[in-house]
């Protein structure tokens, strides 16, 4: 009975707070939009008995999936998305590994605080952290401003409001992510093992090719996975570093919800989004069995 | 002792810089004297001024550490019962969707998270505001409270368990006299960790939230939105420094605590 | 009883008296997860006052016995009976039988004394009373002056006598301990044998012991059950089941051995006597199983049972023919293996008890072993 009331406390919370409100998004991407409150027909009228329940589901269509393969604006901003999340995971990778790297290399006594510098700014506001790149990235910003003085441009670049200041903004928001299980990886390999491999005739760098790069691969692939994931669905970086061109699809629907205030489509986008992120979401959780699994 | 190569110490130095030099200009041109932030025109306070005697702001600023620290402490209990389940609990029917529903949230985009709850706030006819965010932030929290104390416990010696039954405990008993005073680390650490999300998070809150319960970020966002504000920039730097201040103490701590462990260890086998 | 007034010492075996009550018995028990079967219909009695060891292969079913004894299992058929009382439905945490974990268990954030006081505070007993008590047992595994420590700042020797204070001080009528000594080097552990023993017949408590290690039980138990396989295979005082193992199984479990295969050519008296090999004379030992004559059967023989000459002995009943394969000097002993014409090898074990300046028996010699009569057993098979 004890058990009982365990489990069904947080299990009930989440059945009413996590399930139902996504099988509410299911069930309204699939009515029509309306000029009522709600802004959507059908509704559902359970005071009519199973009659408003035939009638109810006779009402939903596939209507708003139809529509975004129609309009382009949705499959571009998928596609969009999807770009800006690969490419921004590439960099972060490139950015993370030579980061966690050191880290693994450093001397015993400095990696706690190595550790924490890393930790830091995770713990700091996200919104602050992007909002620090508009100082420096904008025309007339300290970027600019920097490299003009030096005599490299003579006219100001311009990075804030495009793609690239998004790109940035990910890298930098999301560092963290990717040099954890980087650095978890590179920490736990035995040093002996490359003591050994240039034993064996090889060089330094065939050596971390052929050694080190292959056993910090799992650590890699759930970096990328961590980069990936939350970038595909991100709103705040393209609000306030992309221009009006970027297109990403956590943009397009906080959009058509509160400015369209179209919430059928919103909610279509939301669960295409969702359809779309489940692959690496299922990828990334066999990854993670399979390192528990060889930690056993 | 091992020594850095220079390949190491410079990608160490980048990335480094990398991560703090943003933080330092914003954190410098929140004491400038003048309006533009990217032109440095002499030291001056005036904007934490101005920032105190901004009526807005510090209500956002209550009502998000209202928010923070309801949502933080029900999520934690919440959170930790659900670790209890997961890692003790063993099978019992629908055991699947318990831990799918644990684990999706934290990979769930936050646009999505924050529409489904809306639309479901909205359908049951409950009015936004303080008390919608709670749920809201509660419910996404406490996966992630979930996460970091059932990672604690899967490493609990259930021996330590068995031990306090064996001696007389009931279950609860147990649970309050052994498991809970062993995995507090993991579980304040679960409540830090919620209490940074509720305050930080702008996507959620900005669905959830109504007409008179606006939230910092929400407020920072759009404000920002526009441009940069010095203002904005004297915010920041406060909560810049308060986590500073929250990170070092408790790394400082817990490397206190290790080296007293670690003294106490070699004391023992002397 | 007569008898006993008449023996010169009273030796303590209630099991090989009819009129003993045992404290615990299990009935026919049996424990299955799914297809595993981890106990398999398992009967025996244990009595006050022993120290009962269980013994056998890490899988055998030792510790799933312990742990239906605690509480922390039930029997899936069968019944266990505490002092007569059948304990299926008391939870552990009312069970009159404490336990020492294999990894102690002692809680981390408590101190030696609190550990300790642990059990007492759970039977709400007045103050004063748990601080004589803890006290007390400090005094018994002699920790008074680390009381205020926590388990993390004493020693794995002193951490394994605050688990066995902790799990004595609820007076138990039963004391479990799953491998006790497990963690401790050798030297350590051989000494705490010795307090184990000491603190047992102190308190009186009946001891229930699981063990891996041969030595531990041989040393410690006042009975052994050898186990394998969820079943018990002999039940008996260490040195019967040194002495006169009834299966091949324990035999080669416990000590080194060795087993000479053949065929039974001779019975009666007590003793049997195995054909086994071309051109050497018949072996004979001690025999308590019925054996039909021609029947395959096995001779085991401890090294240490072997005398070996360098000439034929006279008047020796057992005796075999081979050469030195090998030499081991072990310091107190020598072991030398040696290869029958027919290619087996048989081991024996000479004390040092001289130094020797040279040796007499040398690789290839050729050599004579022998033993006496009752130095072996033969056992089916």
């Amino acid at each position: 009975m004890k058990r009982f009331g365990l489990i069904s406390v947080p299990y009930l919370w989440l059945l009413a707070l996590f399930l139902v409100p996504f099988l509410i998004v299911l069930k309204i991407s699939l009515s029509d939009t309306a000029l009522s409150i709600p802004p959507y027909t059908p509704t559902l009228d359970l005071s009519q008995g199973w009659a408003g329940i035939r009638e109810w589901w006779a009402g939903l269509d596939m209507e708003n999936f139809t529509w975004l393969t129609e309009d382009d604006l949705y499959w571009k901003a998928y596609l969009s998305s999807l770009k800006i999340a690969i490419i921004s995971t590439v960099l972060t990778l490139m950015v993370g590994y030579p980061i966690a790297y050191g880290m693994s290399r450093a001397p015993d006594e400095w990696r706690p605080t190595l550790m924490m510098l890393i930790i830091l700014p995770f713990w700091t506001s996200f919104l602050i952290r992007v909002y620090s790149w508009k100082a420096i990235l904008s025309n007339e910003g300290l970027l600019n401003q920097l490299l003009m003085n030096l005599g490299i441009i003579q006219e100001p670049l311009i990075i804030l409001n495009t793609n690239l200041a998004v790109y940035i903004g990910i890298v930098y928001t999301y560092l963290p992510f990717m040099v954890l299980p980087i650095y978890s990886a590179l920490e736990r390999l035995d040093e002996s093992l490359l003591e050994a491999a240039e034993d064996l005739g090889c060089s330094r760098f065939t050596a971390f090719w052929l050694v080190t790069f292959p056993l910090s691969r799992q650590g890699i692939v759930a970096g990328s996975f961590l980069v990936f994931i939350p970038a595909m669905g991100e709103f705040v970086i393209p609000a306030l570093l992309g221009g009006s061109k970027t297109l990403m699809i956590g943009k397009v629907l906080w959009e058509e919800f509160f400015s369209n205030r179209d919430w059928p489509v919103a909610s279509a986008v939301a669960v295409v989004l969702l359809l779309l992120l489940i692959v690496p979401i299922v990828l990334f959780q066999r990854n993670e069995e399979k390192q528990r699994e060889a930690e056993k | 002792m091992r020594r850095l190569s220079w390949f190491n110490a410079v990608s160490l130095t980048l990335g480094f810089a990398f991560l703090y030099i943003p933080m330092m200009i914003l954190i410098t041109y929140s004491f400038n004297a003048g309006k533009l932030v990217t032109v440095w025109s002499g030291f001056s306070t005036k904007w934490y001024g101005e920032l105190f005697r901004n009526e807005a702001f510090l209500d956002a600023a209550w009502v998000t550490l209202k928010v923070a620290v309801m949502s933080s402490t029900i999520a934690t209990i919440l959170g930790t019962m659900a670790a209890y389940v997961m890692v003790r609990a063993g099978r019992f029917p629908g055991r699947t969707l318990f831990s799918g529903m644990i684990y999706a949230p934290l990979v769930m985009p936050e646009v999505i998270t924050g529409l489904s709850l809306l639309l479901l706030f909205i359908s049951i006819g409950l009015d936004r505001g303080v008390m919608t965010i709670v749920l809201a932030h509660t419910t996404f929290s406490m996966c992630f409270v979930s996460v970091v104390v059932s990672s604690r416990l899967v490493t609990f010696d259930q021996s330590l368990e068995e031990a306090a039954l064996d001696l007389g405990c009931t279950g609860f008993e147990a649970f309050r006299l052994v498991t809970l005073p062993i995995i507090m680390p993991a579980v304040v650490s679960g409540w830090l960790l919620a209490f940074t999300l509720s305050l930080d998070d702008l996507v959620i809150a900005s669905f959830t939230s109504g007409p008179s319960s606006t939230t910092l970020p929400i407020k920072i966002f759009s404000a920002v939105r526009l441009g940069v504000s010095p203002e904005i920039n004297a915010l920041s730097t406060i909560m810049i420094g308060l986590v500073t201040i929250g990170v070092i103490g408790a790394s400082l701590t817990s490397k206190r605590s290790i080296a007293k462990r670690q003294k106490d260890e070699q004391e023992a086998i002397l | 009883m007569s008898d006993a007034a008449t023996a010169p010492v009273s030796v303590f075996a209630p099991w090989e008296d009819a009129q003993a009550k045992p404290l615990i018995q299990f009935q026919n028990v049996t424990k299955r997860w799914g297809d595993f079967t981890a106990i398999d219909d398992l009967s025996i009695d244990i009595y006050t006052r022993e120290f009962f060891a269980l013994l056998g292969p890490s899988g055998c079913g030792k510790t799933t016995m312990m742990r239906m004894l605690a509480g922390f299992e039930t029997p899936t058929e069968g019944t266990i009976l505490i002092d007569g009382q059948n304990v299926a439905a008391i939870p552990p945490n009312k069970r009159a039988v404490n336990m020492m974990f294999q990894s102690y268990a002692l809680f981390p954030h408590l101190s030696v004394a609190d550990n300790i006081a642990f059990g007492l505070k759970r039977d709400k007993l007045p103050k004063d009373q748990i601080a004589a008590r803890v006290e007390e047992m400090l005094s018994l595994v002699q920790l008074n002056r680390f009381a205020n420590r926590k388990p993390h700042q004493i020693s794995g020797g002193q951490r394994q006598r605050v688990a066995l204070a902790r799990s004595l001080a609820k007076a138990p009528k039963l004391l479990l301990l799953d491998e006790p000594l497990g963690a401790l080097d050798k030297k350590l552990r051989q000494d705490t044998q010795f307090e184990l023993m000491d603190i047992q017949e102190k308190t009186g408590t009946t001891f229930v012991i699981v063990t891996h290690d041969q030595e531990e039980a041989m040393t410690v138990a006042s009975r052994i059950a050898v186990m394998d396989h969820g079943k018990i295979i002999q039940v008996d005082t260490p040195s019967k089941i040194y002495e006169e193992p009834k299966s091949i199984y324990v035999a080669d479990f416990i000590g080194d051995v060795n087993l000479i295969k053949g065929n039974v050519s001779r019975t009666g008296d007590g003793h049997a006597s195995i054909a086994w090999a071309e051109g050497q004379p018949d072996l004979t030992g001690i025999s308590h199983q019925d054996l039909p004559i021609g029947s395959a059967a096995t001779l085991a023989v401890r090294p240490e049972k072997l005398s070996i000459y360098t000439s034929r002995p006279k008047d020796q009943s057992n005796v075999i023919k081979g050469k030195v394969l090998d030499i081991a000097y072990l310091g107190n002993m020598s072991t030398y293996v040696i290869e029958t014409p027919s290619g087996d090898l048989i081991k024996a074990q000479i004390a040092n008890t001289r130094r020797i300046h040279r040796r007499q028996i040398t690789w290839e010699d050729k050599v004579w072993l022998s033993f006496t009569d009752t130095a072996g057993v033969v056992l089916d098979k």
